[in-house]
Order: structure tokens, then sequence, then C-alpha cells
């Protein structure tokens, strides 16, 4: 059976407050599947990405997300990481003297599973020693580092520090490839990426989509869809999924705009507002 | 004088020091408990001193008794200067075995991955290790070249010219109430001398790496880098340091000459009951470079503020300052540069780390003389607090008595960013282990400066000081 995450009729407000941002999200998303996400800027697409990874900024007050059948709500970020769903962030962020390799390491571990015995009977190791074995996780890596063209030089960096837009992006891709997970959402991947960069980057998310890997691909711009080609296509609009359709619906929003959208949509207290 | 409560209150916090340990109390000589001259007669009957120690000693006790406590700093009124032996012979010979070395040690040593010959070495059932075969073979290649290197009193017996000439000349014993202290009762530490053009390109590391004798609570070392010269000098362990008294008062002195460099590192951690106070001090001549690295993580009260006096043109002097302070710890540390000379060059980096209720100060002097042109200077101080009850304080102290100057301080707080923890745990790491990789990487700068063996420990150490810390 295909991992499956289904949303549920899914409403989240800003913590300590009273914005709410999504209402009434539904949304099912299966392993093997590309699904698009397109919507005007401030419509609460990362907003959907942050609560579907578990951002203590959001708060869930109504609905459900589940994994394969099971809510993931009262889990922490890094227990849903290990469910095996991956949140590609448009803004990665820096983490100053901790390098690339270390970082991805200790990862890796733990999504894998080599944290959860200890190292020798029931005694605690060496600090580290429950990590992946160093020759084993240094030849994948550096074999990804490869295919996903992120020079070899960037394991001993410091993780996202002084990267450019593009180098970020691809690390992105180079973690997801890595920690292969069967969900993956993917937060405007897109943004602010030169036509190369573009390229390459959905060079990767091609070359890791397959039976084993479900995609949502949040979107502003129809442009990444001439290089990555998703099975459904889902419109976003305050706080909601608005329209569903195959590859079309992006070719029809790509002419009318998002305007088009707006008008059918608009909520009528902001239409006479 | 400590008060009963004040004892439980330290016997306590002994107990929760999971890493700490006790050595076997097993002496040829100690002195009884608290000081006075004829104490330091005792001493130096000992040590079979020439006079001129000995009247040293005595009128440092005089300095000492005569001064005040120091009130500007750490809160110092824990310390009963009586409760104290002030000098313990150790054996020669070690009688404990393994076996009777409580689990929690070992497991502690397990965890930071401590080499099996050293650990006997640390939990002092053994001096045998097999370093002592590599020590052996470098010391006859320093020797070659004209290298001392000694513990401290070896060094007064065997080199007495050369010690008398700089011996107090850096810190004299009236420079404070510790150092006078130290002046007074000091015992081991290393006393090294690099001869003109010779550059030792192995760091000489003091902990295991000559005797027990360099492990005192009064340890006094001597550095001399002739012209030209240079030297990497390593204090400390990792590893934690069980203290048979809750004082220690070291006193540092190193003389830098005309174009030679000096690097010394300390990784100091103590065990949580400790008082700290230390003094270390160079002056860098001509062209001179002198770099302070710092590590602070373990003792109860830390106060010490490397300093560099840069007497000659063009003398360049760096201080790197790492402090963790946990629960019932105050680590109060930063540097003091003086720019002597016209030229010269000083860079202050202090990093520090609160958890748990701990404090962290940084304190620093920054002083240019009359006449120092052209002189560049700049200080940054980060701390990072990872609770609400911790707490952090900046005391920078600047002094400039010239105006061709180039002077920049920058000084910042924070708090572990969150949303460096969300993607870091978005990747699978839990809360614990994505505030861990923060810290290590908030403190790599520092980590990075340390030859491999001790990096890759004290990073370790890092992650095993975080462990419980959240949940």
């Amino acid at each position: 059976m295909p991992s499956e995450l289904v949303i549920k009729d899914l409403r989240v407000k800003v913590a300590d407050s009273d914005l709410e941002v999504l209402k009434g999200v539904n949304l099912t998303v299966r392993q093997g599947e590309i699904h698009a996400l397109m919507g005007p800027n401030g419509s609460g697409k990362s907003t959907l990405a942050y609560a579907i990874m578990g951002h203590p900024h959001y708060e869930v007050t109504e609905g459900d997300i589940l994994l394969d059948g099971e809510s993931i709500l009262e889990l922490e970020p890094n227990e849903r990481a290990r469910k095996g769903l991956f949140l590609a962030f448009q803004y990665p962020v820096a983490v100053p003297g901790v390098s690339m390799s270390n970082f991805l390491r200790t990862a890796v571990s733990n999504i894998r599973g080599y944290t959860d015995k200890p190292a020798v009977g029931d005694k605690p190791g060496v600090i580290g020693s429950n990590l992946m074995p160093m020759k084993e996780f240094r030849a994948e890596l550096l074999q990804k580092m490869d295919e996903f063209h992120v020079d070899r030089s960037f394991a001993r960096r410091y993780l996202n520090e002084g990267f450019s837009g593009g180098e970020k992006k691809r690390v992105e891709i180079l973690q997801m490839a890595m920690l292969q997970p069967k969900i993956a959402i993917m937060d405007e991947t897109d943004s602010g990426l030169d036509i190369d960069a573009l390229r390459i980057v959905a060079d990767g998310v091609n070359k890791l989509a397959g039976p084993n890997l479900g995609i949502l691909l949040i979107t502003h711009y129809q442009r990444i869809l001439n290089y990555v080609k998703p099975h459904f296509v889902h419109v976003f609009y305050n706080g909601r999924v608005v329209m569903s359709g195959g590859p079309e619906l992006a070719a029809t929003l790509e002419e009318k705009g998002y305007q088009w959208v707006k008008q059918q949509f608009d909520e009528p207290a902001l239409v006479t507002a | 004088m400590a008060t009963a409560t004040d004892r439980e209150a330290l016997a306590g916090i002994k107990e929760e020091y999971q890493y700490g340990f006790a050595m076997p109390e097993e002496y040829v000589f100690k002195a009884r408990k608290g000081l006075d001259h004829e104490i330091i007669d005792q001493i130096s009957d000992m040590k079979r001193e020439p006079a001129w120690m000995r009247e040293f000693r005595h009128r440092s006790l005089d300095i000492f008794l005569s001064k005040p406590m120091p009130t500007w700093g750490a809160d110092l009124s824990g310390i009963d200067f009586d409760d104290i032996y002030y000098y313990i012979k150790p054996t020669e010979k070690q009688g404990k075995s393994w076996d009777e070395i409580p689990e929690s040690i070992k497991t502690t040593f397990d965890r930071l991955g401590i080499p099996e010959a050293e650990r006997k070495f640390l939990a002092g059932v053994g001096a045998q290790y097999e370093s002592e075969v590599v020590y052996h073979s470098l010391q006859e290649q320093w020797k070659r070249q004209g290298v001392i290197f000694l513990d401290t009193d070896t060094g007064l017996k065997e080199h007495e010219d050369i010690f008398k000439e700089y011996f107090g000349t850096v810190i004299p014993p009236s420079d404070n109430k510790f150092a006078a202290l130290n002046s007074a009762v000091w015992s081991g530490g290393s006393f090294v001398y690099v001869p003109k053009g010779v550059h030792v390109d192995i760091p000489l590391q003091a902990y295991f790496r000559i005797n027990a004798q360099n492990m005192g609570q009064f340890e006094r070392t001597l550095i001399i880098v002739e012209e030209g010269a240079s030297v990497h000098y390593v204090e400390g362990c990792t590893a934690p340091i069980y203290a048979s008294d809750s004082l220690h008062s070291a006193v540092v002195e190193i003389i830098v000459k005309k174009n030679g460099r000096c690097r010394y590192t300390t990784i100091q951690n103590w065990s949580t009951d400790v008082y700290n106070l230390v003094t270390k001090r160079a002056v860098a001549y001509e062209g001179a470079t002198m770099e302070w690295i710092d590590g602070n993580l373990g003792s109860k009260v830390t106060m010490k503020y490397p300093a560099v006096y840069m007497l000659g043109p063009r003398a360049h002097g760096e201080i790197l300052s790492i402090a963790f302070a946990g629960r019932g710890q105050h680590q109060d540390a930063g540097g003091k540069v003086i720019h002597g000379a016209p030229y010269t060059s000083s860079k202050i980096i202090s990093k520090s780390i609160s958890k748990n209720g701990g404090r962290a100060s940084y304190r620093g002097l920054l002083k240019v003389a009359k006449g120092a042109v052209g002189s560049k200077s700049t200080v940054v101080c980060d701390a990072l607090l990872l609770d609400d009850q911790s707490r952090s304080d900046t005391y920078p102290y600047i002094e400039i008595d010239e105006q061709d100057v180039q002077v920049g301080h920058e000084a910042s707080v924070s708090k572990v960013n969150e949303e460096q923890l969300f993607y870091l745990m978005s990747r699978g790491l839990s809360e614990e282990e994505a505030t861990t990789m923060i810290v290590s990487g908030f403190i790599e700068p520092m980590v990075k400066e340390l030859p491999m063996e001790y990096a890759v420990e004290m990073n370790r150490l890092i992650q095993l000081q975080m462990e419980g810390t959240i949940g």
C-alpha cells in the first residue's frame, strides 16, 4: 500500500493570536504522485507547509493531518520526519559552525534508526558512536552530491551559511535525497532562482520522483511546471483549496491569472469592503 | 568563612557532579590545613629550594595576607582559606586498582572516548601509559634543539639561572591577592624554554604528558619564547578533574621575544565545587604574537582574564575565550590587551553559553597607552542564553590615551533561534540534539583552533553537558 498524507478540514491559526490562516483545507497526497499547489502570495501556502511539519508558531484548531491513517498532530517535527515527511524550505535556515556533513550524518542516523539502539550492550558508548558509520555515510553523501550537482566542498561548509539562493535549494534537494522521505512538501522551491538554477533543481526533483515518493510542490509561478510534470494541480486561495484538476488547470491559471480565481472565490465580505 | 549550610550545599553540588571523581588519598607528605609562615618553610624544606625562592614565598605570603578580597567580580565569600591544604606531595607509587573506580566515572570516560591508557592515569590508578614512550622520544628531540619542557619544580632545580631571570617578572606577587597566594605556595606547573629560532611543531601538552606534578591546586607555569621561536602549549583536558580542595589558583607567565610566537590553549573542566581563580599574562615584544585560547566549562566560580601586554612595535595579541555556565556556575572570564607600543594590534573574541540558571560574564580591558600610534583593536562578545533563568553580563573597560588608533567593540546576546531549531528538527533531530548542535556551532570558532584529539573530545563534552537539558 502506498503511503498517504491526508489533510482533512484543516483549520490553523497563528499561535497566541486570533489570526486564522488556513480555513478548512482538504488534500490527499499519495506516494508516487506529484501535486502542484498554486496560489497567490498571502493565501496561506507556506502556513500549510509549516503546519504539516509541525512548526510551533502555528496552531491547529480544527481538522486533522493523517499519515497512513494516523493523526500526526501530536508529534514533534522530528517525529514527523521519522515517519517519512520532509519539508524543503522556501528559506533554508543557516546554522553557523555546523558542517553540512555533521548535520546530515546526525539527521540520517535519526531517520534511519541508527540512534535508537545503544552502541554496545545496554551501556551508552562513546558519544557519536550510535551514528551511521562514517565511512558508509561519506560514500553515500559524496555519491549523492555528485548526482545532485552539489560541489563536494560543501560537505565541510557550515549549513546554508553564505550559500547563494540556488545553492541553498540544491542542498535542500540533496538532503531530501539522503533522507528518502515518503512524502515531501516543497515550499516555493523555485522562488528566487534564475533559469539555470531552476533547471538543476527541477532535474533533482524529477530524479527523486517515482513510486516511492509523493510530492506536494507549492509554487506561486507556473514556470517550474515547465520542467516538473504534476499529476494533479490545486489552486489555493484564502486558506483553502478552491479548485483541483489535472495539468490543464495550471495552463488555465497561467492564461487567466490569479485575478480569475479572486473574482470567483473572494469572500463576500471582502468584495463589499 | 563558609557556613555549615554552604558546605552542605557544596557537598550537594559535588554529589550532583556526575563527571567528577576523587583521587584516592595516599600521600607521602601533607601539610596541615591553613596558611602561615611555618607552612611556607615546610614547603620550601620539602622542595629543598634555594634561599631566594623561600624568601620570595615569605614575601608573597605577607602580600597575600595584607590584601583584601576582591569584591568587583564573582562572589568569593564561599572560600575558607583556613580549610585548605596548601601543600600535598603526591606519592610516587600508585596503589589503587581500576576495579575500585566507580562505574559512573568509567561511563563518563566511555562516553568521552578517553583512550584506555590515559583513563587509568586520569583516575589515579596508574602512572604508566603508552604516551609516555612517545613523550620520551619527543623529549630527546627537544633536548637536541635546546628546548626545555619540565615541571616547574624540576625547572627551578635544573635551570635556576634562566628561571630566576624571568620568574615573577610578568606577574609580581603584588599583582593581586590570588597571584600573591600562588607565589607563596606554588607547586608544579610547567617550565618551558624555547631557544632563538626554534619552532616546536608539536603542541606541548601539559596534562598527561609529563606527570602528576603538573596537576596542582597552585600550579605555576613559566614560558619563555626567544627571538623568532614558536610554541603551542596545551593545558587541561576535557575529562573532568576532581580537586581535593575547592580552590585552584594558578599563575601563568609568558615572555615572547622579538618575532616569536606563542599560543596557549586551555580547556578547563574542574568539578563544580571549585573556585578557579587564575592569573595569566604574557608580554609580547617587537613583532611577536601571543594567542590565548581559553575554554572554561567546569568549576563553581571562574575568574580568569588572560592578558597580553604588547611592549614592542607591531606586536599582536589575540584572546579567544569560551565560557559554558550551567547550574550553580559563574564563569567570569574575558581578557586584557594593553597596547604599549606603536602599530600593535589585538583581537578579543568572547563567546559564552548559559543554561539552567548559570551565569557567564565577559570582563575585558582594552588599554592603549600614549604613544602607541597606529594601534588597532577589535572586541567581539557573543552570549547565548539557553533559558530564561540564565544570565549573561558584559563589562568592557576601555582606556584610550592615544588619538591615532582604531578600536571596535561589538556585543550581542541571543537565545537559541527558533527557526534554526525547527529546521534541524524537521530533519529528524530531537530538540536536545538540535539545541546541542546549535551550541556546538556557536563555539566552533574555538574548537577548530584545538589540536584534533582535543577538538573531538571537546565536542563530545559539550554533548555530555547538554544531555538532559531539554524536557
